[in-house]
Formats: C-alpha cells, sequence, structure tokens
C-alpha cells in the first residue's frame, strides 16, 4: 500500500504554500473584501498563472502542463488555506473540466489554451437563485444555438471572460459555451457572504451559445464535473479549516484569562480536538478522493461525495468555533476569523450544499453496492 | 397543571393585546426594524416606541412606582412581553439599561439617585450602557485593569473598556475599575455609575463581522467620577458587578428569529429533487429538533413563570437558555442558507426569501454566543452553581492582582 503523495508532490505542495504564505496573507483576501472595485486579486491571480498552476491538471496537447490531479489536488489545498481570492477554482475546477468532460476535440484545442494560461478566465452557470436547480426547473433555455435566461450567483461572473451554462433544451438539459462579451449578455456583481470572491447575476437574452457535448444531455455531464470539482473543493476546504485550527491553536496558547492560558481549560482543548478530529476524518476522505479523481476510479462519485460532505462539515465547524475561542475579537471585523467564516459558507453552497452530497453519497453507494 | 391564564391574567393578555395591535405592526418573516433601520433611527424610533409604553403603563410593570413602573406583579410583565414578540418594534437598545443597570441602581444608588435616574431610563429618555469587559478581561472580567485612584470628592479614572454595547449613543454607564491591584483580585475593584459624556472619556466604534458596529472601545484619560456616583462600598465592586451579571443572564436569554417557524416556512417554499424541501426527510428530521428545543425553552419559561406567578423563586432551569437558543440560531441559519442550495450565498434582500433574514443571521450569530457570558463560561457555571461539581483550581484567586500571569 501507498497512500501518500510523492515526494514531489509534497514538494509542490510546500512550494505552493510558501508562495501563497508570502503572495497571498489574509491583507489579500481582506483587501477584496472590503474593496468594492476589486472583484479579485489580479496581481496575485498573474502570479498563479506565471506559476502556470491553472493549467496543472490540462493535458499538454491542450495548452496544459499535464501534470496530473494529484497535484492539482496539493494546490487547492493551499489555495483553500490562503482563502486566495481568485477565480481558480471557476476557470479551473469548473469551467476547464467541463470542456475536459464535454467538448469535442476541436473545442478543447480552442478553448483549453486560453484557461490553461490564464489568460482567459472562465465559469460555470447552473443555480438560477436561491433553491435546488433541478432539470424540470430551469428557466434557462437554450434554442438554435441562442441563450436565453438568468443565472445567479455565477462565481466570477462579473470577470470571467467564457461561462459554460447549464441549460433547458428540449426535454433535458445541454450544455453550452458563451462568450460573455457577446451581445445578448448582461451582467451585474451580486452581494454574497463571501465579497473576498465575486459573483454576478447574468442575463443571457438570445446570447450566441456552442453546444457542449451532445443536446439534452447535459445534466449528466455536470454530474461528472461536480463529481470531479466535489474533490477540489474539498480540498480547499480542508486546507481552510486546516488554517482555522491553526489559528485557533496560537489563540489559545497565547490568550490569558484567569491567569492561564485559556487552551489550558478543557473546554477549549476539548473543542481544538474535536476540530482536529474532523480536520483528519475529512483529510483521509479527500485524499481518497484525491485518488479516484488521479485514476478515473469508478469509486469517484462515492469517494468524493464523502470528500466533499467531511470537508464541508470540518470547514464549518473549524471556522465557527475559530471565532468562539476568540471571544469577543473573533467577532470583530478586523479579526481574521470572519474571512474564514465566510469564505467556510461559500464553499459549502459552491457545488451544492451538504444535504445535496450526502444524498449524492448514498445513491453512488446504491448504485456501487448493486454492481 | 393547565396552561390557563388566571381570569385576571386574561384579561390582562386581552387588554395587551388589543394596545399592541393598536400601536404596532403584527411580526413578518423578515429582519426586524432594528435590523432593516441605521442605528440611529432606530434608536429614534425605539425611544418613541418605549416612551408610548411607559405611557400606557406597559413598560417595566412590575418595577416600583417610584421608578416609574406600576408595581404589578412580575408576571404581567412576562405576559407583555410574550405578546409584543409577536410584533415588530424596535428592541436592543434599552436591554442593557432595563435588565442590568436600573436593577443595579434600585439596589445600591440613593433614593434621590433613584429619583433622578430609573425614570428616564425606563422612559428610554436616557440609555445606559454596560463598561465590564477589557481586551484583557472578558470571561474573566474580574481580571479588569482599568484603574482607579481617590482625589479629594472625585474619583479619577484611567484605562480602557472594550465591546461596550451602545457606548456611543449611551448617556450614561456602570463602570468597575481597580483601586487597588495590591489586593487580590476580586477585592481590589469598586463599582460607578458614569455620566458618559464626561471629559477624558473617548469612544471608538468597532465594526462587527456583520459589518455593523454596535459595540465600542472606550478609553478613559483623567475621567473624573464624584464618589456619590460609587455604587456600593470601596472594594465591594465584585459583589455589585456578579449581582449585575445575574441580572444580565435573566435578561438575556431568546434568540431573534429564524428559529424552526422560519426554516418550515422556507422549507415549504423550496424544492428538493423536484418536491417540496418540507417532505423530505432529513428537512423534516432537523425542523423537529429545533422544535423540541424551541418548546423546551418556551416550556422551561413556562415553569418559571409558573413559580413567579406563584410568588416563589424560579429553579435554575433557566440557566440552559442562552446556551440553547445562540446556537440554535447558529444553526438554523447556516441550515436555511442550505435550503436555497447554491443561491444561499446572496445576501442582497431583493432577491432572497424572507428579505435575507437568515443570510443577517448567519453572520451576526456568532456573537449571541459570546456577548453576555460565552458558551463554555456559561457551562462551567451551569456545572458548578447548578450541578454542585467541584471548580477549577484557581492560580489566580488569592494572590495580589498585580503577581497574576498574564499573556499577550
Ligand atoms: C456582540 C457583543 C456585545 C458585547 N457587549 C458588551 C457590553 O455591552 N459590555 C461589556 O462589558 N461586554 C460586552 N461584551 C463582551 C463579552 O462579555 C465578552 O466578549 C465575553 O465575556 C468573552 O470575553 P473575551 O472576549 O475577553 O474572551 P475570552 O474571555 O478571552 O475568551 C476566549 C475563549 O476562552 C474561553 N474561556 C475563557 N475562560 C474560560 C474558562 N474558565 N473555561 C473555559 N473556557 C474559557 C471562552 O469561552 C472563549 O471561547 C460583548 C461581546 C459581544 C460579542
Amino acid at each position: 500500500m501507498n497512500f501518500d503523495f510523492s515526494d514531489a508532490q509534497k514538494a509542490l505542495k510546500q512550494q505552493t504554500r510558501d508562495f501563497l504564505r508570502a503572495a497571498c496573507d489574509t491583507t489579500v483576501p481582506r483587501r477584496v473584501l472590503e474593496d468594492t472595485d476589486e472583484p479579485f486579486a489580479r496581481d496575485l491571480w498573474q502570479q498563479i498563472c506565471a506559476n502556470e498552476s491553472p493549467g496543472i491538471a490540462i493535458p499538454e496537447e491542450v495548452g496544459g502542463i499535464g501534470f496530473g490531479y494529484l497535484e492539482l489536488c496539493v494546490v487547492a489545498e493551499e489555495m483553500g488555506r490562503a482563502i486566495a481570492p481568485v477565480p481558480f477554482s471557476s476557470s479551473v475546477y469548473l469551467a476547464a473540466e467541463a470542456i475536459l468532460q464535454g467538448g469535442s476535440e476541436e473545442q478543447k484545442e480552442r478553448l483549453l489554451p486560453r484557461l490553461a494560461s490564464g489568460e482567459s478566465i472562465g465559469t460555470f452557470a447552473l443555480s438560477e437563485g436561491p433553491g435546488q436547480a433541478t432539470v424540470a426547473n430551469l428557466q434557462a433555455t437554450l434554442r438554435d444555438g441562442r441563450l436565453s435566461g438568468t443565472k445567479m450567483p455565477v462565481p466570477d461572473g462579473d470577470v470571467a471572460d467564457l461561462c459554460v451554462v447549464v441549460a433547458k433544451d428540449g426535454e433535458g438539459a445541454s450544455l453550452a459555451v458563451v462568450d460573455l462579451a457577446a451581445e445578448g449578455v448582461s451582467r451585474e456583481p451580486v452581494d454574497t457572504l463571501d465579497p473576498s470572491r465575486s459573483h454576478a447575476r447574468i442575463t443571457f437574452d438570445g446570447a450566441e451559445a456552442e453546444l457542449l457535448g451532445e443536446a439534452g444531455q447535459g445534466w449528466a455531464t455536470k454530474d461528472a464535473v461536480f463529481n470531479r470539482a466535489a474533490v477540489l473543493f474539498a480540498m480547499e476546504q480542508l486546507g481552510g479549516a486546516d488554517a482555522c485550527l491553526q489559528m485557533a491553536i496560537g489563540y489559545a496558547k497565547g490568550r490569558y484569562a484567569f491567569g492561564r492560558p485559556i487552551g489550558s481549560f478543557q473546554a477549549i482543548k476539548h473543542k481544538l480536538a474535536d476540530m482536529y478530529i474532523k480536520n483528519e476524518l475529512a483529510r483521509a476522505n479527500c485524499y481518497y478522493g484525491a485518488w479516484a479523481l488521479s485514476t478515473d476510479a469508478p469509486e469517484l462519485p462515492v469517494a468524493a461525495a464523502a470528500a466533499r460532505v467531511a470537508a464541508t462539515q470540518a470547514f464549518h465547524f473549524a471556522s465557527k468555533e475559530n471565532i468562539q475561542t476568540h471571544g469577543g475579537i473573533g467577532f470583530t471585523w478586523e479579526s481574521d476569523c470572519h474571512l474564514y467564516y465566510r469564505r467556510s459558507k461559500l464553499l459549502a453552497l459552491s457545488i451544492g450544499s451538504e444535504r445535496v452530497w450526502k444524498d449524492r453519497l448514498i445513491s453512488g453507494l446504491e448504485r456501487q453496492e448493486a454492481a | 397543571m393547565d396552561f390557563n391564564d388566571t381570569p385576571e391574567q386574561a384579561a390582562y393578555r386581552a387588554e395587551v393585546r388589543a394596545w399592541l395591535g393598536a400601536n404596532a405592526e403584527p411580526r413578518k418573516d423578515r429582519p426586524s426594524v432594528s435590523r432593516r433601520l441605521d442605528a440611529e433611527e432606530g434608536l429614534a424610533l425605539a425611544k418613541a416606541w418605549q416612551a408610548r409604553k411607559a405611557d400606557a403603563g406597559y413598560a417595566c410593570r412590575h418595577w416600583p412606582v417610584a421608578h416609574g413602573g406600576q408595581g404589578r406583579p412580575m408576571i404581567e410583565t412576562i405576559i407583555y412581553d410574550q405578546e409584543e414578540a409577536n410584533f415588530d418594534v424596535p428592541t436592543g437598545f434599552f436591554s442593557i439599561g432595563l435588565g442590568m443597570c436600573g436593577p443595579v441602581m434600585a439596589q445600591y444608588a440613593t433614593q434621590e439617585q433613584q429619583a433622578r435616574f430609573i425614570p428616564p431610563l425606563m422612559r428610554g429618555e436616557e440609555v445606559w450602557c454596560q463598561l465590564f469587559s477589557e481586551p484583557a478581561a472578558g470571561s474573566d472580567v474580574a481580571g479588569l485593569r482599568t484603574r482607579c485612584h481617590r482625589d479629594g470628592d472625585d474619583w479619577v479614572v484611567n484605562g480602557q473598556k472594550v465591546w461596550t454595547s451602545g457606548a456611543h449613543y449611551s448617556d450614561w454607564g456602570i463602570l468597575v475599575a481597580r483601586h487597588d491591584s495590591s489586593l487580590p483580585k476580586h477585592k481590589g475593584l469598586t463599582f460607578f455609575f458614569i455620566d458618559m459624556k464626561s471629559p477624558g472619556i473617548d469612544i471608538k466604534p468597532i465594526k462587527q463581522i456583520n459589518g455593523g458596529s454596535n459595540f465600542n472601545e472606550v478609553f478613559f484619560t483623567n475621567v473624573r467620577v464624584p464618589d456619590s456616583q460609587r455604587l456600593g462600598a470601596i472594594g465591594e465592586g465584585w459583589q455589585v458587578a456578579i449581582t449585575t451579571l445575574m441580572n444580565e443572564r435573566l435578561a438575556v436569554g431568546d434568540a431573534p428569529p429564524p428559529d424552526f417557524r422560519e426554516v418550515m416556512k422556507l422549507a415549504a417554499a423550496c424544492e428538493l429533487d423536484g418536491r417540496s424541501a418540507l417532505e423530505d426527510s432529513s428537512v423534516r428530521e432537523k425542523i423537529a429538533d429545533w422544535y423540541v428545543e424551541a418548546m423546551g425553552m418556551k416550556h422551561t419559561k413556562a415553569r418559571t413563570m409558573t413559580a413567579l406567578s406563584q410568588g416563589k423563586v424560579p429553579g435554575p432551569e433557566n440557566s440552559i437558555g442562552k446556551v440553547v437558543s445562540a446556537s440554535k440560531l447558529q444553526n438554523v441559519s447556516s441550515f436555511g442558507a442550505d435550503l436555497m442550495d447554491m443561491g444561499g450565498v446572496i445576501t442582497d434582500p431583493s432577491l432572497m426569501p424572507s428579505d435575507a433574514l437568515f443570510q443577517q443571521s448567519f453572520l451576526y450569530s456568532p456573537g449571541l454566543r459570546i456577548a453576555g457570558g460565552t458558551d463554555e463560561i456559561l457551562r462551567n457555571i451551569i456545572a458548578e452553581r447548578v450541578l454542585g461539581l467541584p471548580g477549577e483550581i484557581r492560580v489566580d484567586r488569592d494572590v495580589p492582582y498585580s503577581d497574576i500571569p498574564t499573556g499577550n
């Protein structure tokens, strides 16, 4: 058995962590959070692109560097730890994956090099507002290569160049690529719980849209893309959860009450131990998900859902209990605690809620058992 | 056992309900009026409402007539509060004054001071704040550093308070300061009430994680307080503070909505897997849990009310209130956002169910688990004072304050 990342992958992880520690300490997400005119950290994004991180898992033939998904996973964990305010997840885990999963060879060759280099930012639009999107309730419609309808919240939708949209197409759903600069597209930022990652409401009014994959088969492709993205989002959540734990440990050692460090009280010790337990359970599930993703294993749907559920729970718990460990200061804007609390909820809902992933987990398990 | 009001209580309840119906708007499924307005507008509205209530005889009804109350049984105040909870009225601005400062003044101030200060406090004409917590002393409030020394008929105060809710619009405050740091921590404290407009007081708002700024840093530089504004003896500050904190625990308790009822409405309006989310067993299970908690609290209060209406002292069961309700609010808020799935992160009220009530409360609920005693401190209190478990071994009790270890 060798259930571990290779030395090279570990080195990449360390390198990414060192890079982000220098280029993206918490003042960077805070800057984007507070500055309504800066939808994402452009300077950081440029450096990430110069490091070729967006193309890490994209094959060389289509402009990537073709390392693989384990490499992308370690980078994702560090992006999450740094709560990096960049469109990495939208462009890499969602848009590029959708094109890889659903696109023709021609489309891959045409669209992926720009996403791999970071020259273009991509995103993915499924949600149409509060409530779960299903094939039956989709309002956005694709007809004769034209797309109409409204999508929100679209992550990075205000800055992205291209968008993969899930739209109703006859009885089913299709995926379509839309150039967001095209005629018939209007967009505006929409306020969310985590303004360090911008979101938009995009209205399509007969915008030109290019089919991605077979007409009417888009929902299954979306599910496949989300299974892959779930592992990557979970890695980010894991990084965020670990950052909260480290922050809480540091504070609990240095803060005194009743003449003792608060970390000497068992109420705090047990809280932090519980964080650690949840994080380690999430870590193990995430690594298993990473294995399934990197090997295209048939276990992927279950492994991805398990990673997603565990990491969602771990980050939620760690971010809220990190605030609690800090007491009054944790409830201030000035403290970094809320940056993680906001990000944890954003990531928890990004590709569907915990409830949705639990459901997918059990459905996957049923299929696995039946096979 | 029954839930019937006595004929007298029922008549009073009907009267209150009619008065509220004529004077206030029923509560709607959205953030309350205090959360929709900015602080200044909210305060003006709250002052007007408190005065109207006082004129009608419904404010602090159980307080003595000399303090502006009606000298009526506590149960009438509770009945009024129960009925008022169904209406969208501005709340929050006076809870510290009414819940803590009024009672401490009633217990420790002179007759003349009571006559001067309690009626305007009760009518909402003067707002009060609580200057206890400091950067290095929150849970361990007896560890506070703000100094005071006697100078003629005055005391001179130097130091800093923090998290002082409402300091920026308060007229008066209650303050604990240290007059002698060579004494053990609990023995060197003295308690005052203080004019918030005194020279040398500098108030800086602190921004909260939800973007609002309801609490403040308060700096004291040679602030003079007349000795006549000392409450309790020199060195008795801790006992006075403890009395106040006991009142605080009675005053804070209920968290604002959303609760199970709002989640239930939301679930009925949301779809999960193509059917009403309310039909989903995982959703039903959550709502059931919160219902049980909410009813547990409601009926715990009914037990308290029964004791009060029979003139008995309530049992310790009320101590569970804030631990239960603060976490419930956080969990309910988080789950409400989850029910909206990917759209649940949007905070623009115009795009969201219940005007983004769940998203708003997701951001402010963490504060409720800290304010007025953290979850951990309240559990310690339950364990030690209610259950009689042995206390922590203390390293800070019988040594001079100046020798107690401190961190960063
Ligand atoms: C919204 C809000 C409004 C407030 N309003 C006021 C106000 O108007 N006036 C005022 O005076 N104060 C106010 N406070 C301050 C509040 O009372 C303190 O923040 C609170 O008591 C915690 O103190 P602290 O912030 O110093 O945290 P700390 O005491 O440093 O606590 C940090 C962590 O250590 C834990 N801890 C500390 N001691 C123990 C122990 N013995 N056992 C186990 N765990 C322990 C705590 O539970 C917490 O998790 C307010 C706070 C908030 C959030």
